[in-house]
């Protein structure tokens, strides 16, 4: 057992609790103005202008949308299973929270570390929690009693089986050349060089990896509107759909996080140390575009195709990449 | 040439294939594609919205361009130009053209000729502006306009009577200039 002291659980309650509503309350305001932003991008990346009717350049389109969510029938299929229907948003959105905790915002100022928790198994706990969300597309799309959703949680499962081991191997170039699981540590390794210059293709294939855990495009067959009309959320109607997209645009936001903390950097910036939070959010920010810019030009790839890339390419490509970067930590 | 006798010796070309899928090439080309992907997309966005923001901004039609209809008057007497032949009725193809002609008296005259239209009716929910009715009238009385936004919610109000088409049109259509 480790002492408490080691888990880095040192500061007063409050402090504690300041720090989870600031965090929770500032990924909440960028929740719905992401979504904006990619359905306008989305819209110059074809030529057009996307949302622009409500309010100044269509800022408040999300407030319209969650308004016409909540006045929804919260609609339940007759052979569905109720506590697992209702069960099935809960899970991920518990997930998406959780993993925000450990998004490192910057280093110990006055005291106060810039961060949720500095676990120190940090990148651990990342796929434990991220895994859960999983557990709420599966019981969601099987509880709906719809074939459609059914398929779509089947299509999640095996997703989740070709795309997690690379997304771990992919990290573990990097934990080794800091030779800490904490985020915060791995940060603090990067003062010299940003790991995404030795860690390039670690790098490509957590980000890889990342379309998928967030079911973006091009691994969005999960959700394949066209042929599975959405997948699990097929029967789901009102805010309880509306928190399966809100989860969607929190776990991009968590990937970019951890991608931004563990190969860009983390906080580290010119300036003063208050503006670490503004360059860890800018550099959180430039990856969502990825994200968004990569929806915008890549079809959806198929069930089979998937799993090919997943086992074939990246599994042996992350493979090789800890093997070298195993050699080279060792020898230098 | 025995496999294609149809077909010419020159006609025959090589189909250039591209590395097959699969392997370490496949892969390079998957990605090198990838990436021309994304540098195709950002193009665009770099292009910038070609969108017309319809209510406020409106392509301008062409001259010759078939909108609502309109009755004319002469400028000089006021009187109506329509002598109530009824061709248009009969070349309207949509049988959307309804007139009833009345014979002018001759202190009060409406229309040029002897007689004039009484009732001048042309039901736009059936019209299908071919413009065979400003063809068919020997008196240019009737043309077709730039109008085209008539949409409304009761299909009774989309008959048309003679004073709303002689009436000046509120001009909503900005109109394609000469060569533009």
């Amino acid at each position: 057992m480790l002492p408490l002291a080691d888990t880095g659980y040192v500061e007063a309650t409050w402090v504690m609790v300041v720090k989870s509503l600031v965090i929770f309350g500032v990924i909440f305001a960028i929740l719905p103005l992401m979504t904006v932003l990619e359905r306008k991008l989305i819209g110059r990346f074809q030529h057009r202008y996307g949302p622009n009717r409500v309010g100044p350049y269509g800022i408040l389109q999300p407030l319209a949308d969650v308004g016409k969510l909540l006045g929804k029938e919260p609609f339940r299929p007759a052979n569905a299973i109720p506590t697992l229907f209702i069960l099935g948003p809960l899970l991920p959105v518990l997930s998406g929270v959780l993993a925000l905790a450990i998004i490192p915002w910057g280093d110990v100022q006055d005291g106060v570390g810039l961060y949720g928790i500095d676990v120190p198994i940090g990148i651990l706990y990342f796929f434990a929690v991220g895994s859960i969300a999983f557990y709420g597309l599966v019981l969601g799309g099987w509880a709906s009693g719809s074939k459609y959703s059914f398929l779509g949680a089947m299509r999640s499962a095996a997703q989740l089986i070709s795309y997690e081991v690379s997304m771990g191997l992919a990290l573990l170039g990097a934990i080794m050349m800091a030779g800490s699981l904490s985020l915060v540590d791995i940060v603090h390794a990067q003062g010299e060089i940003w790991f995404i210059v030795p860690q390039a293709v670690g790098f490509l294939i957590f980000m890889l990896a990342g379309f998928a855990e967030s079911n973006r495009a091009p691994f969005d067959l999960v959700e394949a509107d066209a042929e599975l009309v959405q997948g699990f959320m097929t029967e789901y109607g009102g805010m309880r759909f509306g928190s399966f997209l809100l989860v969607e645009y929190m776990e991009i936001l968590v990937v970019s996080g951890i991608a931004a903390a563990i190969f860009l950097g983390g906080w580290m910036g010119p300036g003063p140390s208050f503006l670490d939070p503004v360059w860890m959010l800018a550099k959180m920010l430039a990856l969502v575009l990825v994200f968004i810019w990569v929806r915008a030009t890549l079809p959806r790839l198929r069930y089979d195709q998937l799993m090919s890339l997943g086992w074939k390419v990246l599994l042996p490509l992350a493979t090789l990449n800890v093997l070298v970067t195993a050699v080279l930590v060792v020898v230098t | 040439m025995s496999e294609f006798p149809y077909l010419k010796d020159q006609d025959v070309v090589e189909v250039q294939r591209g590395p097959e899928p699969g392997g370490a090439r496949g892969a390079y080309r998957a990605f090198g594609e990838t990436l021309r992907g994304l540098k195709t997309t950002m193009a665009r966005l770099v292009e910038g919205p070609l969108t017309i923001q319809y209510p406020e901004e409106k392509t301008p039609v062409y001259p010759r361009f078939r909108g609502r209809h309109k009755l004319h008057k002469f400028e000089d007497t006021g009187l109506e130009k329509c002598v109530g032949c009824s061709l248009c009725a009969a070349a309207c193809p949509a049988d959307c053209i309804r007139v009833v002609a009345a014979e002018n008296i001759p202190g009060d005259r409406v229309s040029a000729g002897e007689r004039y239209a009484a009732v001048y009716e042309i039901n736009l929910s059936r019209c299908i502006f071919c413009g065979y009715c400003e063809i068919a009238c020997p008196f240019d009385a009737i043309t077709m306009g730039h109008d085209y936004e008539m949409a409304d919610y009761d299909r009774a109000d989309l008959i048309f009577t003679k004073e709303m088409l002689l009436a000046e049109p509120i001009e909503r259509t900005p109109l394609r200039r000469e060569g533009e």
